[in-house]
């Protein structure tokens, strides 16, 4: 297979796209759980997840927006993209499901995104790497709690262990898109900005492995994988966080407090 | 009019004197979120690193910088936003590590979790949540004393 030319600045910009869509849409998923939490200090570690979640799009849009050098800002291109603009993973925008399932998303992104951050601290582009090194400190306590509450949930009642083995299926046709790369990863990669996907994935595997051993689940034995979120095709489940997330935007163009 | 720039000593003097918001018990300088200061012609250059890239208090912060530094007459300020090398707890200094206990928050240890309760002393401590009123700190709780309180999570 040979995979279409790219310019550089052009794969620069859709990676920071890809990195900034995903903090920004999961993000906003997890903020959903706001005031919603089985308890209160599930429901404030939520929302601190969130936070850190939005404050990483920040960084990361905004650099996309000074990559492309339109005058786009992190506001823009968050409020005033359509949904084929998003180049956010399809697993950013599955709807939270029970606590299980947000949990167990926000595990197998945090496997994933603390093996990336920690390429991208090392990044032959400075921006990138020193937003990395930022973001890596806040996702890595993020992994500790989303892997430590996963294992428990899983190995506590019959029912817990259930839904958690439910979650993992549920969302295992979604993990294959973290490693699948394409023309604008492969020109990345050869100038040491971004580590090529595929790389990731037997550390990640490492990881998850050790959920599955500790937290008794069985890991779904199947390769398929949903894609598209990186390219701009989506599932129908975008279009209505946008919906929610720029309405204001949107009404009110340029509205501000 | 001339007047001799103030000191970039004396800034520093200023900003220590400039109030955590979401923790008022600590300055800014205690937080080690002001990076440098220095002077460029007659501009003031304040390099500022964010403790958690998401802390909706930033731009609180950045505003309460060129209020003070204008309520002592400082006229052009330069805020600059420095990620690299990024912000640590080890940063905290000394003197904000004794007034946050004395607030009640127990400060960062290395060892992941808080000396002692902030109120009696006793270590028989219990970690109620990963996760505390602002990105920065965490809930314990005192087994002894019985009394929840924040602990100042170490990054």
């Amino acid at each position: 297979m040979t995979a279409p030319k790219i310019k550089p600045d052009e794969a620069l910009f859709q990676f920071l796209l890809r990195l900034g869509d995903n903090t920004l849409i999961l993000g906003h998923r997890v903020s959903e759980w706001c005031g919603h939490g089985p308890v209160l200090e599930e429901d404030i570690a939520l929302a601190n997840t969130a936070l850190d979640l939005i404050g990483q799009t920040q960084l990361w849009l905004g650099l996309a927006g000074e990559v492309e050098g339109k005058g786009r800002t992190a506001d823009s291109l968050a409020y005033l993209r359509d949904t084929h603009e998003f180049r956010n993973l399809l697993m950013a925008e599955r709807p939270n499901g029970d606590f299980g399932q947000t949990l167990m998303r926000q595990f197998l992104y945090d496997a994933w995104s603390s093996l990336m951050l920690t390429r991208l601290s090392q990044s032959s582009n400075p921006r990138i790497a020193e937003i990395a090194a930022k973001a890596l400190k806040e996702v890595t306590y993020h992994l500790e709690r989303s892997a430590d509450l996963c294992i428990r949930l899983a190995d506590g009642t019959e029912e817990s262990h259930t839904r958690m083995q439910a979650a993992l299926d549920d969302l295992w046709p979604y993990t294959g898109e973290m490693f699948i790369g394409d023309a604008a990863d492969e020109t990345l990669a050869a100038d040491g900005i971004a580590p090529n996907p595929a790389d990731l994935h037997d550390d990640w595997r490492a990881i998850v492995n050790r959920l599955a051993t500790e937290g008794t689940l069985s890991i779904p034995d199947t390769p398929f994988a949903h894609q598209g979120g990186k390219s701009g095709r989506h599932t129908e489940h975008l279009g209505f966080i946008l919906a929610q997330m720029q309405w204001l935007q949107r009404t009110n163009p340029g509205a501000i407090w | 009019m001339t007047t001799t720039l103030p000191s970039v000593e004396q800034v520093w003097d200023w900003l220590d004197a400039v109030p955590d918001p979401e923790i008022p018990a600590i300055s800014l300088v205690d937080l080690g979120i002001i990076r440098d200061v220095a002077w460029q012609g007659d501009a003031l250059t304040v390099t500022v690193t964010p403790t958690y890239s998401g802390c909706p208090a930033t731009s609180i912060i950045n505003l309460d910088i060129q209020t003070a530094l204008r309520d002592h007459g400082v006229e052009k300020i330069k805020l600059k936003r420095r990620l690299s090398p990024p912000w640590t707890t080890d940063w905290l200094s000394q003197k904000g590590r004794v007034a946050l206990e004395k607030y009640g928050i127990a400060p960062p240890q290395p060892a992941g979790g808080p000396q002692r309760c902030p109120h009696c002393n006793s270590t028989a401590l219990s970690r109620v949540s990963q996760f505390g009123s602002t990105p920065c700190k965490a809930q314990w709780r005192c087994d002894d004393c019985l009394e929840p309180f924040d602990y100042f999570k170490c990054i």
